[in-house]
């Protein structure tokens, strides 16, 4: 692999046969007199885990909020295997197969892990209490849960009846990513998912983002921990004052060059 | 920046967890069985009190004191159903008694003046609670107000509202059409004598905690109690379920309008507007967490016949209404204190 571009803000695909599941064009959002991004690009290749990295307030958060729902930009465009779409919630981004853990974790601590994994998409009975009156599969959410966890290879969590509240830090993001990871059909995108986990949870964690690539599931990786970004990531954007300062490789950089650039002391 | 491995817990702190717990005492571990089932501490005091006034006198045990009860529980029972589902969610309904009071003289009046057929009339209380409860959920969905406010001053509004319409006057339930007090009369089970309204506020006991415990309704009721932004970022449509709770609160206390007819045999504009207190101290002494998210439909029942027992015994035991009042707010602030307790023992 050869130093990709150093300017902003597309970069030339890794193989230029292939193209980018999901795609940003200049994407531009304020609050306020803030700016958060000022004309971000980004494109994610099939099978491939693209790290975000950058200081606080670079616009990382901002720009994973654009690209799943949860915020809309002001300006630019956002493509899904090459077709514009314009999320105006988080359901929207989910519905076309992009999930996300957010670094809040999003999940219901008085809820069980079952109920959590199938927060927002319960399923129903087949019978005629399922269509007549709306009852939930509880035992069946609660038989497929357990299976997704063991295919996923988290051990932690071994009762899915438990409610969150009484799990651990590292056990909660279990829940959260396995969440993302059994429903994401397309993208799965992790904001800081090793940021509160000791660390044996974390190389589970990254683990399972192996795991996820090697299934052809793309993954993008918002975090602050240089080691665990340039274990797991094939590309690595990074943000520095609401623009893409550069997008790295591990290869072709370390990461005292990265953490130059996201500091503005160097360009790539 | 480039720390290696942030510093967490052990590796092995899955089983420090449970050393930890084998540590407890019997103390906490009580504390664990009452935080794992929020209706038993309720159904313990209900128990307790049923025993202890039981044993103070030998009336309080006799099926027409009973009967007494369990109807006097009918109303604040079915405002509790409604003030429990917005309690769920974080908020809280000042306007409940209100609401009711209102449904009430409506349907009474345009029984009695309108000569609406029976059917029609409760329709129309129907639908007058239903757009007071879509007032309060608009409010609270659209505005952002906090339900507090919002039902504060709802509250004086739907007061003000019931006097202008009903001129102050109360209509006695003999003028009214039969089907409209039928909530009042009784049938005996064991000497027991149990009215309709009774009846009809036990099956909404169990449809409401049917639809909370079995559908994701319920579900998405619990997590927007619990923490709203989380919901929705798992994809709730939490403007949608707050609605439709301020809704199905309204429907509910429809109900309430009508048992409360048949109990008092009359629908008065003065009668029951501060029942909202005594909805919200039912709820609070079922065991239902003020900050959302927490709670079961049945603690409710139970604060509501704890109230209920409280009043009843405290009466037959000859004090004056005043003391009942004092034991009920001391009641209330117990339940409270035993909940955050409980709650403890999740940190």
């Amino acid at each position: 692999m050869t130093v990709t571009e150093a300017s902003v803000p597309s970069v030339p695909p890794r193989d230029p046969n292939r193209t980018p599941i999901l795609q940003a064009r200049n994407l531009v959002k304020t609050f306020g007199r803030v700016v958060g991004l000022d004309g971000v690009s980004l494109d994610l290749y099939p099978g491939e885990v693209l790290a975000i990295i950058g200081d606080n307030g670079a616009g990382k958060s901002t720009l994973i909020k654009c690209l799943t729902g949860a915020e809309i930009p002001d300006e630019g465009q956002i493509l899904l295997s090459g077709e514009q779409v314009h999320f105006k919630r988080p359901q929207d981004a989910r519905t076309h197969g992009i999930e996300t853990v957010y670094q809040n974790l999003a999940v219901s601590p008085a809820l069980d892990v079952a109920s959590n994994l199938y927060l927002g998409r319960e399923e129903r009975l087949s019978n005629i209490f399922g269509k007549l009156f709306r009852v939930l599969d509880t035992n069946g959410m609660r038989k497929r849960a357990k299976e997704e966890l063991t295919r996923l290879g988290i051990s932690t969590l071994q009762d899915v009846t438990v409610a969150v509240e009484n799990l651990s830090g590292g056990q909660r993001q279990a829940v959260a990513v396995a969440r993302a990871a059994a429903f994401g059909s397309k993208v799965v995108v992790l904001d800081e998912p090793t940021a509160a986990l000791g660390v044996r949870e974390s190389n589970q964690v990254l683990q399972l983002v192996r795991d996820l690539r090697d299934r052809g599931l793309p993954v993008i990786l918002i975090s602050h921990n240089m080691p665990h970004v340039f274990d797991v990531a094939d590309r690595i954007h990074i943000q520095r004052l609401g623009k893409c300062a550069a997008t790295i490789t591990p290869e072709s950089h370390n990461m005292t060059d990265a953490v130059a650039i996201m500091t503005g002391a160097a360009t790539a | 920046m480039t720390q290696q491995q942030t510093a967490g817990p052990p590796p092995a702190h899955a089983d420090l967890a449970e050393e930890f717990l084998d540590r407890s005492t019997p103390l906490t571990r009580i504390r664990n069985i009452l935080h794992r089932y929020p209706a038993l501490s309720p159904a313990i005091v209900l128990l307790l009190a049923v025993i202890v006034f039981g044993i103070l006198n030998d009336r309080f045990l006799r099926p027409e004191n009973l009967s007494l009860i369990t109807q006097q529980v009918a109303v604040i029972g079915t405002l509790a159903i409604a003030q429990t589902l917005i309690i769920l969610t974080a908020g809280i309904d000042l306007s409940v008694g209100a609401v009711m009071v209102l449904a009430s003289m409506v349907v009474a009046q345009t029984a009695v003046n309108n000569g609406f057929p029976a059917i029609l009339a409760l329709l129309a209380g129907l639908a007058t609670s239903l757009v007071a409860g879509a007032l309060n959920g608009l409010l609270v969905t659209r505005l952002k107000l906090p339900p507090f406010i919002v039902t504060l001053g709802t509250l004086n509004i739907f007061i003000a509202l019931t006097l202008l319409y009903s001129n102050g006057a109360t209509v006695r339930g003999s003028k009214m059409p039969e089907l409209l007090t039928w909530t009042g009369s009784t049938f005996p089970i064991g000497g027991v004598r149990i009215s309709i309204g009774v009846v009809l506020m036990l099956l909404l006991y169990g449809i409401v905690a049917f639809i909370l415990g079995k559908t994701a309704w319920g579900r998405h009721v619990y997590a927007v109690g619990d923490d709203k932004e989380a919901a929705r970022l798992a994809g709730i449509p939490v403007s949608r379920v707050l609605m439709s709770v301020y809704l199905a609160a309204g429907a509910v206390l429809a109900v309430g309008a009508w048992i409360q007819i048949g109990r008092t045999n009359a629908a008065s504009p003065n009668a029951g507007v501060d029942l909202n207190l005594d909805s919200i101290t039912a709820v609070v002494i079922g065991g239902t967490s003020l900050f959302g998210g927490r709670g079961s439909i049945w603690g409710s029942l139970l604060g509501a016949l704890i109230v209920g027992v409280f009043r009843n015994g405290l009466s037959l035991a000859g004090l004056d209404v005043l003391y009942q009042t004092l034991a009920v707010g001391i009641l209330v602030i117990v339940a409270v204190s035993v909940d955050q307790w409980i709650r403890k023992v999740k940190s």
